[in-house]
Parts: structure tokens; sequence; C-alpha cells
């Protein structure tokens, strides 16, 4: 097989809070053999918060990062839900009106760029599914999680909406029985726990306006997570993951009640199964004390 | 052939190659009566359901064959009234609407039926959907103008200035965002997203000359900045509303009236683009403290911890996007907003 070539967006988050989520991006895509192009050019997403301020300005820069991935003609991943959810959905709102891709490309071609729309853009997760697959995945296991009960976190922006999602991969997700996540628990040889929460909302949107709101959602996250009966949880989105990880404290008042869960990035999971030198996956850079490896 | 034999031949052709096939599903129904039962329980139904049968269908069958007393709401059933609304598994449903090949694609054929929202049951599916009225009615939906009493000629909308309702004005009121977005679940001041629509359509029709729904549905803690993105609406809504992208086109248009206070809401919002024109990325530090000003206090102590856990990068250890001069250029041509 010709070796796998993307084009990475690391969005900020993986270059500042979560340095472990980086750290194992590469680690398990040299396990896999990927060869990851880092767009370093790159702008923030603009996380939907740009959007709210200044919806086109967010589509400019979003499709200038979407040609740099079209000039290496290679298909570009995200490792965030959100830079996820932002990036394809100003490709899908450029490929479908002729107009509104006419007035960016105005735009870009004041600095010599172009937005084609021939790259993909599709999350990590999906990108190794898809074009490694979950077989070749299982093979390559060599410490199986067999010990753990493990939680997978969706993260919204991944799942929803359904229709714009599906359009990034090959299998349609569910958005009510997601399974991509369950299923790489499986190939890893872990046991993954069902709980009402794990296509749920973690609330970091609404950090900063509601914080009453969004540690509620982060907390009954946790406590379905823990009722169900998790040593862990995973999840394939870096901001999911600061909520879960670094606001247990605030989480816990919400609730009225003490949650608390080591909370895996799904390249560290990956990586532990994959045999990965521990020290490439950054454990120590978690809130919550990994405590089990 | 003539014409007419020749579409009866295209119907029976048709007719041979769609066939409708059935498969078994066991129902578990949500059932209470306010008036006599001091806890709700469930009933179980199992029944034969063929691919032609909707959500609605199957209310109907439990009522005509099994228990006269089952209550749900229904009227047009035309995806019309928005009476029906219902969750199956927990997803908020317009029974009449939704085929039951869709729901046992999505849950299997194991199925639980309850009302919009438990908490607010009178009879099993009827629910008190007061809150959901009132807050509807808080963004004030209607058209506020001058009314002229003897008018010579029609108020109408032109097609583009329809359009720009951007399909809100599809909302048929059946509450399914409403009780499906988990902000509404814990925060009972929360407008919630069917509101959020109705706002949007009158704020962007032409016609309409209000001045306080914009920042009536800007209130923090009960309007659009507290919102936590999760799509739940967006997904749920049988007339493809998409609530959530309405939220954002009132973020948007509070910008552009130059309505916006400034709040830790907005000065998040302006902060992603003053961090992108400095650095190409984001300085998460840096926004947080623009955002909240004296509210960091708040962050201090989980802030000391990420940083000794190497979490925190300062200002100056950024790495800031290469060819960040085109970012900057583009940031200055393209902004359509202000603040
Ligand atoms: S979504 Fe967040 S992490 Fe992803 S690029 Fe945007 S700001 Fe950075
Ligand atoms: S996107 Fe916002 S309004 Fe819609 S369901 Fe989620 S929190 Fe509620
Ligand atoms: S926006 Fe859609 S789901 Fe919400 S009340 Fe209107 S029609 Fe129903
Ligand atoms: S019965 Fe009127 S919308 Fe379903």
């Amino acid at each position: 097989m010709e070796k796998l070539k993307y084009a990475l967006f690391t969005g900020c988050t993986a270059k500042q809070s979560t340095p472990e989520q980086m750290m194992s991006t590469m680690a398990v895509a040299e396990k896999l053999g990927i060869e990851l192009i880092e767009l370093t050019e790159a702008s923030c997403c603009g996380a939907s918060h740009l959007q709210d301020y200044d919806d086109f300005l967010s589509l400019v820069l979003n499709a200038r990062n979407i040609a740099y991935a079209e000039k290496h003609d290679l298909t570009m991943v995200t490792i965030c839900n959100t830079c996820q959810l932002n990036t394809a959905m100003t490709k899908h709102r450029l490929d479908n009106n002729a107009d509104l891709k006419a007035k960016v490309n105005e735009k870009l071609a004041e600095v010599g760029l172009e937005y084609k729309g021939t790259s993909k853009v599709t999350h990590f997760l999906y990108a190794i599914i898809d074009d490694i697959g979950l077989d070749k995945i299982k093979e390559m296991v060599v410490t199986p999680l067999s010990q753990f009960n493990i939680a997978p976190f969706y993260g919204c922006h991944n799942i929803r909406p359904s229709e714009l999602q599906n359009e990034s991969h090959d299998k349609a997700e569910n958005p009510y029985n997601p399974t991509s996540l369950d299923d790489l628990i499986i190939a890893c040889g872990g046991k993954n726990v069902d709980y009402d929460e794990k296509n749920k909302c973690c609330g970091f949107h609404a950090e900063l306006q509601a914080p009453k709101t969004a540690a509620t959602l982060t907390g009954n996250a946790i406590a379905g997570a823990m009722d169900g009966n998790a040593d862990w949880m995973v999840t394939p989105c870096p901001l999911c993951h600061l909520k879960l990880d670094t606001q247990t404290h605030h989480a816990s008042e919400a609730i009225g009640r003490e949650v608390a869960l080591p909370v895996l990035h799904m390249q560290q999971m990956l990586g532990l199964a994959l045999g990965c030198d521990q020290s490439t996956l950054g454990m120590k850079h978690h809130l919550t004390k990994v405590d089990f490896v | 052939m003539n014409l007419k034999l020749e579409l009866t031949k295209r119907k029976k052709e048709l007719m041979s190659t769609h066939k409708i096939t059935t498969q078994k599903v066991n129902f578990k129904v949500f059932r209470f009566n306010a008036d006599e039962d001091y806890l709700p329980y469930y009933e179980d139904y199992s029944m034969d359901v063929t691919s032609e049968e909707v959500v609605l269908d199957i209310l109907n069958r439990i009522k005509w064959d099994h228990d006269g007393s089952f209550s749900y709401r229904r009227s047009c059933r035309h995806g019309i009234c928005g009476a029906c609304a219902i969750k199956v598994n927990g997803r908020s449903t317009l029974a009449c609407k939704e085929s039951m090949t869709t729901m046992i694609e999505y849950f299997g054929n194991e199925m639980t039926i309850e009302p919009l929202s438990t908490k607010r049951a009178i009879k099993d599916m009827i629910i008190d959907k007061g809150d959901f009225w009132k807050k509807h009615e808080a963004a004030t939906p209607y058209v506020v103008d001058e009314i002229d009493e003897t008018p010579e000629l029609e108020n109408l909308l032109s097609p583009a200035e329809a359009d720009a309702l951007n399909d809100a004005d599809l909302c048929i009121q059946c509450g399914a965002c409403h009780y499906a977005c988990p902000v509404v679940e814990i925060n009972e001041d929360f407008m919630g997203p069917a509101a959020f629509a109705a706002a949007y359509r009158f704020e962007a029709d032409v016609r309409d000359g209000d001045e306080s729904r914009l920042t009536d549905v800007n209130q923090m803690g009960s309007g659009v900045w507290d919102c936590v993105k999760c799509f739940e609406c967006a997904e749920v809504c049988p007339k493809d509303v998409n609530p959530i992208e309405k939220i954002g086109q009132l973020h948007n248009m509070l910008f552009q009236s130059g309505k916006a206070e400034s709040n830790v809401a907005t000065r998040h919002a302006v902060g992603f683009e003053k961090s992108i024109k400095k650095n190409g990325v984001l300085d998460e530090g840096g926004l947080v403290l623009y955002s909240e000003m004296a509210g960091i206090v708040k962050h201090v102590p989980v802030a000391l911890k990420m940083f000794s856990k190497g979490k925190i990068v300062p200002p100056w250890g950024i790495t800031k996007s290469q060819n960040l001069d085109e970012i900057q250029k583009l940031v200055k041509s393209s902004t359509t907003a202000k603040f």
C-alpha cells in the first residue's frame, strides 16, 4: 500500500493547552505509517465564536486554510471536532454556492490564493477508520486494553449536524447511536461502555458566558460514564477533553456530586494499544491523573 | 400505446417493485394520568410494523387496538399543525411525519415512546407546553409596524426579501427542538431554539420595525449566548428550520446593528478576531483574559494547575501562523462586523 499522507490542521488547542494531543497524534501517525504535513500557515478556525462575530471573515479564513491543503493536493485532517465542524461547514457552503465561493475567492486573490474545493476535510478518527480500517488496526495492536472499561465521549461537532458530518467519511454515523469511537475501543481490545451522555454536549462553548450550564453538562457526562462503570473516558476532541479533564471541580459543584475520571485523547488510547512509548503520549499533562499506566 | 395505458403499465411496474416489509418492534410506552397516578409507568406492546407506517400510526394502533384511554395530540397528520411531537428513544420526533423505517434504522427494534418532556406530562403523550409558549411570546413573534388602516396596496415581500427569512418561517411550533435542547433542560430561563428561530424570522423581515427584540434575545442568562452549540435542535427539526444557524445569525445581527454591549460573551466572540489578527492562531490565555477582564480571578486556581502541567503557553511562547501578513490583510479587507 502506498504511504498514507495527509495535510494536518492542528488547530490551536493541540499547540497550547493540550500538548499531549499533539504529541500522541504524531506518535500514532508514525506507528500507523502515516505522513502528516502540518499546515503551519493555517489560522484558527474561529471555533464557532468568530462565526458569531463575523461570518464572512470566518469563511474567508477557513477557505484559506483549506486552500493550503489543496496546494499540497492532500486530504485535510483535523484533530479537533470544532475545527472539523467549521472547516467542513465552510467547504459545504462554498461548494454549494457559486456566488459565495466567488466572493470568498475575490478576497483570497488579494493574497494570491484560491479555494477550489478539491481537498476532502475529515477528522483524524474517521481518516484512520476509512483509510486504514479497524481490522488492520486490530492486527497492529500489541498491548490490548482488555482490562479496561472505556467510556467513549463523541463530542457534538463530530456527529451533528449529521447531514454535514456524514459528507466527511465513508460510513454514515448515526447521531443517536454513533459507533466509530466504540469500534475503535473494541479494536484496541477494550470494553466499550454504553451510557446516555456519550453523544451529548460537554458544554465547552458556553463555559465563559454560562458557566453553570456548562459545568452541569460536564458533570452529567462524567457521572454517566462513572455510573456505567467506566475506568476512563476517551474523546476525539481536545475541547471536550479540556472540559472533562480540567473542570472536574466546577462540574462536581454544579451537580452536587464528586465526579472525576481520567480522560484520554483518542490518539493516546490508540498509542497505548499500538505500543507507543509512553513518554510520547504526554499523560503527564493531564489534570485528572492518569493513574493506570 | 395511448398515454393512459402507458401510465397504468408504469404504475403496475412500480407497484410490483415497491415491497412493503414488516418487522416486529417492541414498544415501551410512557403512561401517566396526572389526575389519578402518583407516578408514571411504562406499558409494553409488541407489534408488527410495516415499512409504510409513520410513528403516529403506532400511537393510533395503541389507542384503537389496545387501550382506548391512551392519549396524545394530533390534528392535521400532515406535518402542519405541530401538535404531535413526542420522543422516541429520547429523540424528539414529529409523529405524523417520521417514518418507522427511519426509527428502526436509528434505534433497532426496541423503542421507548415518551412525551416531549416527561416532567411536564399531563396525560400520557400530552404535556403542558406553557413554558414553550411563554418563551415564544418573549421573542415578539410578529411584525411590529405602524398600521395604515386604509391601505391601498398589500405590503408584500419581494422574493429576495422572503429568501432572507432563510426558512425560519417554516417553523410549526411543534416544540421538538425546545425539548431536545440540553440547556432548556437545565436552565429554566433559557428561551430555547424555537423562540430564537422566531426572533430571527421577524428580525429578518424588512417590514418589521421592532426596537427591542434583538436586545431581548441577547440577555445573558436567558438569551442566545447561553446556547452551547450542540446542534441537537438542527438535528431534530422536522421542518429543517435549523435553529442553531438562526442563533448564529442573531449574533451577527447584534454586531451589525451596533447594539452589542461589551460583556463577557461579546468580548469572547470579538476576542477571536483580535487574536487572529495578532497571531493567526488563538492566544487561549489572552482570549480568556480579554473576555473576562476582572472576572479572570475565578479561573486562576485551574489556570495555575494547568500551568504546572505545561498546559498554558505564555503570549511570547505562541507560535504564530506562517504568512501572517496574508491573514492580517484578509482580516482587514473581509471584516463586515463592528464592535
Ligand atoms: S476550534 Fe478551537 S482548537 Fe480548533 S482551531 Fe479553533 S480555536 Fe483552535
Ligand atoms: S444548539 Fe443551542 S439552542 Fe440548539 S439545542 Fe443546542 S444548546 Fe439548544
Ligand atoms: S424550529 Fe423546528 S423543531 Fe423547533 S418548533 Fe419549529 S418546527 Fe418544531
Ligand atoms: S398531526 Fe399535525 S403535525 Fe403531526
